[in-house]
C-alpha cells in the first residue's frame, strides 16, 4: 500500500494479508520484550487533529514496538491556533522529513487531501463520518479470532450510521470479507441513500437479534438529541439499547462489540457490559497488532521510497496569486 | 477601420458569410457585407484599414454574463473588477453582471457610485448590480429607487438569497413598479435554496455524499423555493429572475409556469449542464459549488431545458475563492467555482447544441433580462455598436488553472481538453482580447 485512506481501496485479499499480518505481530506482543527492529529509522507523525484516546495510544504503541521514531502532533498546541492553515502545516511536518503521517480530523476527506501535499505514507485515522480503517481491521480481526471467518457471518449494525465513520468502513470491511450485513437505525439516523451499500437494513433491533453472529452498538452523541434526529437517550435505549432482556436472545456464541467510549445504560446497559460475549478489549488489544501490521505493510522493507517521486508540491500551482 | 474578413456572422437572424468593418472611433459597425474589402475599402483609400482574416471562424454579438461574483471590494485576493473582466473578455463576454455581495456589500448609492473607480480599465462593461435588503439580512429593503436612479436594474440577495416568503413578495411588489435611469424596468434575481432544507449542505445529497460521509443538500431545498418564487411572481405580476437552476423538478416548474404565462426567466450555469456529484469523490473542493452538482438525470432535465426554451439564459456564477480558502477541508472551504474564462468552450466541447441556440442563451436572451439589449446582445448590422467576439470552433486548448487571467484558480475543468476559443472580443470597437490574448 502506498497509504491507508479508504476500505473502499482494498481488496478480499488485501484485507487477509493485512488480518494475517496482524496476527504474527500480536505474538510479537506477548514476548518478554514486546519490540521488534522492523521499522528502525523509520520516522511516524501521528497529527491528530481531533481528540482521541484509543486510536492515538494504539498508534502510539504500534510504531514504537516497530520501532520507529515517532512525532506527536496535536491541533491544540500546534501553530494551528495560530492560524496556520491545514496544508502549511502538513507541508512543515514534510519538509522535516517523515516517512508516515497518521491522521484524525473531524472533516471527512482530509487525509486524501493532505496526500496531494507531502511525499509521506498517509493513515487515515479516522475523517469526518467518511472512514476509519484501522477500527474495520481490528473489528475484522476481533470477528475472525472468536468466530473462525468472517465468510458468512450477519453482522447486525445498530445506531447512528449516518454520522458513523465506522459504520461506513466496517460494513465494507465486513462484506468484502464475505459477512451479510444489516444495519439497523431509526430513519433519522440512515444516510438518505442506501441503495448503492450492500446492506440490508431492518427498523427493528429485536426482530434481529436471535439470527446475529456479531452485534455492532454505534456510539450516540449527545448533540444528535439537540438536531432533533432523536427525541431522547432514553427513547433511544427502550428501542434500539443492548438491554439485559435482549442480551438473552442474543445467541451464546454471538459477539457483542462498540468502538467506544461507550455510553454506559443508552447503547448498552452496565450489566451487559461484562458479559463474556462482549468483546470490546479485545477490540483494543488487536487494535495495536493491527496497526503494527498497517505501519509494516506501508513503511517495511521494498515498500515505498518517499523520494521515489516527484514532488507533489509541484502540483500546487500559483499559490502565491493569493 | 478594423475589417474582420472572410468569417460567418452569427445572429437572432440568422448566418450567413459575411465581412465586418468596424470604426474604432465611434466604436460602432459601420459596414456588413460579402467582401467588403473588395469593394468599399478600396473606394476609401485614404482611411487606415486593419484586415484580419477570420476565415473559418465565427462573428456572433458578444456574451452577457447575469452572474459574476468579482470580490471586489473585499476580497481582492481572489478577485478584482479589472481581473475578473479580463477574465470574461477572454471568455467572449462583453458585458457582465458584477454581483451585490461584495464586502462591504452593494446595498447603497454611495457603495454603488465607488464601484465607477474600479471599473476603470475594465475590458467590459460591468454592470453593477444590488441588493434587494440592506446587509443582505432580508430585513429592510434596500433603497432600491435609488439605486435605479443610479442605473441598476437587477436586484438579488445572492448567496443565500431572500427566504422570507413575505418580505419576497414585498421585494417583488416595490422592484416591479421601479425604471432605471434609462429606461429600464427592474428585476429581482432569486437564488433558490430553503435554507431550512440545506443547511450545513456541502454537496447534493445521495448517493455519493452518503458514501463521502459529507452533509447533503436536499434537492427538494431548490424545487420548493422556485415553486415559492413561481407562486409569488404569478400573485403579485412582478418579474422575477430565478438564479442557477440544477434540479430537474426545478425546470419542470419554471417550464409549467412559464406556459402559464407568469413572468419568470431562468438560467443554469455551465457546470450545471457538465458535471455531476460523483466528481466530489475525490474531496477535491474545486467542484464545491453552491447548488451543489447534481445527478445525471438532473444534468440531462438541464440540457432539455435549454433546448426547449425553458431556460432563458446560461450564467457562468463565476465564483472566484483564494487557493487559501479552497485548500481547507471540504467542509469548510467555501463554495463556487470559476466560470467566465471557460464557459464557451465547455459548452460548445461538451453539448451537442446548435450554435444560435447556445448563442442565445450567452448572449441576445440575458441581455434582455439584464436590460442591455440596446447596447449588448444586438443584431450585428451597421450602426450597431461593435460588441462581438470572433469564435475559432477549431482551437482546441487545455484549461491550466494558472493560465487563468482571474486571481483564483478555482476551475472545476481543470486540465480538461476543450475545442472552440474565443479569439477576438472587440468591446466598443476596441480589440480587448485578440487572438486568443487580452490586449491590456
Amino acid at each position: 500500500m502506498r497509504h491507508l485512506l479508504s476500505i473502499e481501496d482494498l481488496s478480499a485479499d488485501d484485507l487477509s494479508g493485512l488480518l494475517d499480518l496482524a496476527q504474527t505481530f500480536e505474538a510479537v506482543q506477548q514476548r518478554d520484550v514486546p519490540k521488534v527492529p522492523a521499522l528502525r529509522g523509520k520516522t511516524v507523525v501521528l497529527a491528530f487533529f481531533e481528540d482521541s484516546t484509543r486510536t492515538r495510544t494504539s498508534f502510539d504503541l504500534a510504531a514504537r514496538r516497530l520501532s520507529a521514531d515517532l512525532v506527536n502532533f496535536s491541533a491544540g498546541s500546534s501553530s494551528l491556533k495560530k492560524g496556520e492553515s491545514l496544508r502549511d502545516t502538513i507541508e512543515t511536518i514534510d519538509a522535516m522529513g517523515v516517512d508516515a503521517i497518521v491522521i484524525r480530523h473531524a472533516s471527512s476527506g482530509v487525509p486524501q487531501q493532505v496526500t496531494r501535499w507531502t511525499k509521506a505514507a498517509v493513515i487515515n485515522a479516522g475523517d469526518g463520518w467518511h472512514q476509519h480503517p484501522t477500527q474495520a481491521l481490528l473489528d475484522a480481526y476481533t470477528i475472525r479470532k472468536r468466530l473462525g471467518t468472517l465468510e458468512g457471518k450477519r453482522v447486525v449494525l445498530c445506531g447512528d450510521i449516518q454520522h458513523s465513520r465506522v459504520a461506513r468502513s466496517n460494513i465494507q470491511a465486513f462484506t468484502k470479507l464475505g459477512a451479510t450485513v444489516t444495519v439497523v437505525a431509526p430513519r433519522t439516523l440512515l444516510p438518505s441513500s442506501l441503495d448503492h451499500w450492500p446492506v440490508e437494513v431492518s427498523k427493528s433491533l429485536d426482530e434481529s437479534l436471535e439470527q446475529s453472529d456479531v452485534l455492532y452498538l454505534l456510539r450516540i452523541q449527545h448533540e444528535r438529541m439537540g438536531q432533533s434526529l432523536l427525541p431522547s437517550v432514553r427513547e433511544y435505549r427502550a428501542s434500539y439499547g443492548l438491554t439485559t432482556e435482549r442480551a438473552r436472545k442474543l445467541s451464546q456464541d454471538c459477539v457483542i462489540m462498540h468502538p467506544g467510549p461507550m455510553n454506559r445504560g443508552v447503547e448498552i446497559d452496565p450489566e451487559v457490559v461484562d458479559d463474556p460475549r462482549v468483546a470490546v478489549l479485545d477490540q483494543v488489544t488487536a487494535g495495536v497488532a493491527v496497526r503494527m501490521a498497517v505501519l509494516f505493510n506501508v513503511l517495511g522493507p521494498g515498500q515505498f521510497d518517499r523520494d521515489d517521486e516527484a514532488d507533489p508540491a509541484s502540483s500546487s500551482k500559483k499559490r502565491s496569486a493569493a | 477601420m478594423i475589417v474582420l474578413r472572410g468569417g460567418t456572422v452569427i445572429d437572432q437572424t440568422g448566418s450567413s458569410q459575411r465581412d465586418v468593418v468596424v470604426d474604432q472611433a465611434t466604436g460602432l459597425i459601420v459596414e456588413i457585407d460579402q467582401d467588403v474589402v473588395a469593394t468599399k475599402a478600396t473606394t476609401h483609400p485614404g482611411e487606415e484599414h486593419q484586415v484580419h482574416d477570420v476565415s473559418g471562424c465565427m462573428l456572433a454579438p458578444g456574451f452577457v454574463d447575469l452572474h459574476a461574483h468579482l470580490r471586489d471590494p473585499g476580497d481582492e485576493a481572489a478577485e478584482t473588477v479589472l481581473s475578473g473582466s479580463r477574465a470574461a473578455a477572454l471568455g467572449g463576454y462583453t458585458a457582465i453582471v458584477a454581483m451585490p455581495d461584495t464586502d462591504p456589500c452593494l446595498d447603497n448609492a454611495g457603495q454603488v457610485l465607488a464601484m465607477e473607480s474600479r471599473k476603470r480599465g475594465a475590458l467590459c462593461d460591468v454592470i453593477v448590480s444590488g441588493t434587494v435588503s440592506e446587509g443582505r439580512q432580508g430585513q429592510q429593503l434596500a433603497p432600491m429607487a435609488e439605486l435605479a436612479g443610479l442605473g441598476v436594474s437587477t436586484f438579488t440577495d445572492c448567496g443565500s438569497g431572500i427566504q422570507d416568503a413575505g418580505f419576497l413578495q414585498r421585494a417583488l411588489e416595490y422592484a416591479n413598479d421601479l425604471v432605471t435611469d434609462s429606461g429600464n424596468g427592474c428585476v429581482i434575481a432569486q437564488p433558490c435554496d430553503l435554507i431550512e432544507l440545506s443547511a450545513g449542505g456541502q454537496m447534493h445529497e445521495g448517493e455519493w455524499s452518503c458514501t463521502l460521509g459529507l452533509a447533503g443538500c436536499l434537492g427538494l431545498a431548490e424545487e420548493l423555493m422556485v415553486g415559492r418564487g413561481i407562486a409569488l411572481a404569478r400573485q403579485t405580476g412582478a418579474r422575477l429572475h430565478l438564479q442557477h437552476l440544477s434540479m430537474a423538478e426545478s425546470f419542470d416548474l419554471v417550464r409549467e409556469a412559464k406556459a402559464a404565462g407568469v413572468p419568470v426567466t431562468a438560467d443554469v450555469s455551465p457546470h450545471h449542464l457538465i458535471l455531476t456529484d460523483q466528481a466530489c469523490a475525490g474531496y477535491d473542493t474545486a467542484f464545491k459549488v453552491m447548488p451543489p452538482l447534481r445527478t445525471d438525470a438532473d444534468v440531462a432535465a438541464a440540457r432539455q431545458a435549454i433546448e426547449d426554451g425553458t431556460i432563458d439564459a446560461i450564467a457562468t456564477g463565476h465564483a472566484p475563492h483564494s487557493p487559501d480558502a479552497k485548500e481547507r477541508p471540504f467542509d469548510q472551504a467555501p463554495a463556487g467555482v470559476l466560470g467566465l474564462e471557460t464557459a464557451f468552450a465547455a459548452l460548445m466541447t461538451e453539448l451537442d447544441l446548435e450554435l444560435d441556440l447556445l448563442l442565445g442563451l450567452l448572449s441576445w436572451q440575458p441581455a434582455e433580462i439584464a436590460g442591455l439589449g440596446g447596447r449588448h446582445g444586438c443584431k450585428l448590422e451597421v450602426g450597431q455598436p461593435a460588441n462581438l467576439v470572433v469564435i475559432d470552433p477549431a482551437k482546441s486548448w487545455t484549461v491550466e488553472p494558472v493560465g487563468l487571467a482571474s486571481r483564483a484558480v478555482n476551475t472545476p475543468f481543470a486540465e480538461r481538453e476543450f475545442v472552440g476559443k474565443i479569439r477576438h472580443t472587440l468591446w466598443n470597437g476596441e480589440f480587448v482580447v485578440e487572438n486568443f490574448e487580452a490586449t491590456r
